[in-house]
């Protein structure tokens, strides 16, 4: 089962010293992601970039993912 | 190969013959899937008419709408045939007042 650490770790990688929360009980996880890549992005574009930084993690392991994605400066 | 085409081509024709749409676990009546749930609220709120298509009905439904859409959960909402995001950006537009714009031209 992944943690939320797994998970924190997972898309970190996926970033440049992005700020990454992640609360979950294994299948369900709620992440808050500070990132400068989000910068002038739509909310889609911004979870795709999550997205793709979990890459096939995201169909095996993750069932559920929540996620606040906000450019440096903007508030949840 | 062809019969996923198919699928894109049905996809295709279901996000353009109806102005609200969204692929979701289960119904309106039914969702089996909080997020999927979630969302139907959210439209029911707004007094949205929408068509549901229940992508547990058929894997090739379910595989196939996260290729058409490059997004990889369920559910997705369209609106006249745009992909507007899944349960949690609907969330956040309908707090931001933004999601009763996208679906307004209709009301």
């Amino acid at each position: 089962m992944v943690t939320p650490e797994q998970l924190k770790s997972w898309i970190d990688a996926g970033f440049d010293n992005a700020e990454v929360t992640v609360e979950g009980d294994g299948h369900h996880f709620e992440a808050v992601i500070v990132a400068k890549e989000f910068e002038g992005k739509t909310r889609i574009q911004r979870h795709q970039l999550v997205y793709a930084a979990l890459g096939d993690k995201m169909k095996a392991e993750v069932h559920a993912l929540s996620m606040k994605t906000l450019a440096p400066g903007e508030q949840a | 190969m062809t019969e996923q085409l198919t699928m894109q081509q049905q996809i295709e024709q279901a996000v353009t013959d109806n102005q609200v749409v969204l692929f979701m676990k289960g119904n309106a009546n039914f969702p089996q899937c909080g997020f999927s749930g979630r969302a139907v609220q959210i439209l029911q709120s707004l007094d949205t008419e929408f068509v549901t298509v229940d992508v547990l009905t058929n894997d090739a439904i379910r595989e196939g709408i996260k290729q058409f859409s490059n997004w990889p959960t369920i559910p997705q909402l369209y609106v006249n045939g745009e992909f507007i995001g899944g349960s949690d950006i609907m969330t956040e537009m309908y707090e931001a007042g933004e999601l009763q714009t996208v679906l307004s031209p209709q009301a």
